[in-house]
């Protein structure tokens, strides 16, 4: 349990760094191009490695995964709201689960 | 003291405070179904729920949290938990440095304060808002979708196996939606969406490739193929067509 909450803090500090080190220290320093244009990518490439595989794994059945991605892909590409895209996703896999 | 008819009266701290958390609202709601979902997904492994409870008060993070759970119950190394955290939640570097440049705010104490409700949702707003210049207004859309991320753990942990095993089961999907609700509307420019297929393709060779001969954790494959996708995208579009 100790451990545990030891390694929740260390977590919690290494998430904590990188969103205090540019506010407090990053206005005089300029960053190389290759750097700004590979921290400009990140979000998008960590976004689509949580996506694949992860989902696959994240209901009880490959099917209803998949369901609930595709409904939530669809609202996200008919811009709704970020909640119902979260919430289209747990209607579809709940729908699909039922089908099962 | 004459003033330009054109400036306006800057608002108040405590006006500038309440209309972040008013503008944060959107998030906050979104975040309450995505928490419980980690609350029930840390419940599900039998993790203690202080455990579970310090994460959202200490870590406020999602994706490092949802994963972080599978990681600790799969059993992984400390050291690779911690770096899959660490390279996760390198994204925020950027918001805060975008952030840093447009904060007139100066106290290092609040700049602290302000820095860790940096999230993709918080900042994604921030960055749509005028008023984001105002480290109280910052602060306050920060500051509800904290509070609304801690809420909605704690139901996760303490009320939510009240609902339903179907639809519990059915909340697993949560955190991949968002990610998707993140993500889609973003693939509109070719270089984005050639690094989104670049990072799943890599992926997908590492888990149907390399993972059934290899110990591959997720962690390790996620920081890979960040590094593949982000890399090639930073290579392969050297204009400012980012």
């Amino acid at each position: 349990m100790i451990s545990l909450l030891l390694l929740v803090l260390a977590m919690a500090l290494v998430t904590y760094i990188p969103r205090l080190v540019p506010l407090l220290w990053l206005r005089d320093i300029k960053l190389r191009p290759f750097l700004k244009r590979f921290l400009l990518f990140t979000p998008y490439a960590v976004l689509a490695s949580l996506i694949f595989p992860g989902i696959l794994q994240a209901t009880t059945s490959l099917t209803s995964a998949v369901a609930g991605g595709v409904v939530s892909a669809t609202l996200a590409l008919l811009r709704v709201n970020l909640m119902f895209v979260v919430i289209g996703g747990i209607a579809g896999v709940y729908l699909m689960n039922l089908f099962l | 003291m004459a003033t330009p008819v054109s400036q306006v009266t800057p608002l108040p701290n405590k006006d500038a405070f309440r209309s972040g958390m008013r503008a944060g609202i959107p998030v906050a709601v979104g975040y309450i179904p995505i928490a419980i979902a980690f609350g029930l997904l840390a419940k599900s492994f039998d993790m203690p729920n202080v455990i579970t409870l310090a994460m959202s008060l200490f870590i406020f993070a999602g994706a490092s949290q949802f994963i972080g759970v599978q990681l600790i119950m799969a059993g992984s190394m400390y050291w690779e938990i911690i770096l899959t955290t660490f390279i996760l939640n390198l994204r925020h570097f950027l918001m805060s440095a975008s952030l840093s440049q447009r904060l007139e705010t100066t106290s290092n104490r609040f700049l602290a304060a302000i820095a860790f409700g940096v999230t993709d949702e918080t900042f994604s707003v921030a960055s749509t808002r005028d008023e984001s210049t105002r480290g109280h207004f910052v602060l306050g859309l920060n500051m509800i979708a904290f509070l609304a991320w801690n809420v909605g753990t704690w139901i996760g942990v303490f009320l939510a196996f009240g609902l339903p095993v179907s639809v519990q089961a059915s909340m697993g999907i949560a955190l991949y939606a968002m990610f998707i609700g993140l993500l889609v509307p973003s693939l509109t420019r070719k270089p984005v969406i050639v690094v989104a297929a670049i990072a799943v393709l890599t992926q997908a060779i590492l888990y149907f490739g390399i993972a059934p001969f290899l110990p591959l954790s997720p962690g390790l494959s996620i920081i890979l193929a960040t590094v593949v996708a982000a890399g090639a995208g930073a290579l392969l579009y050297k204009e400012d067509e980012t």
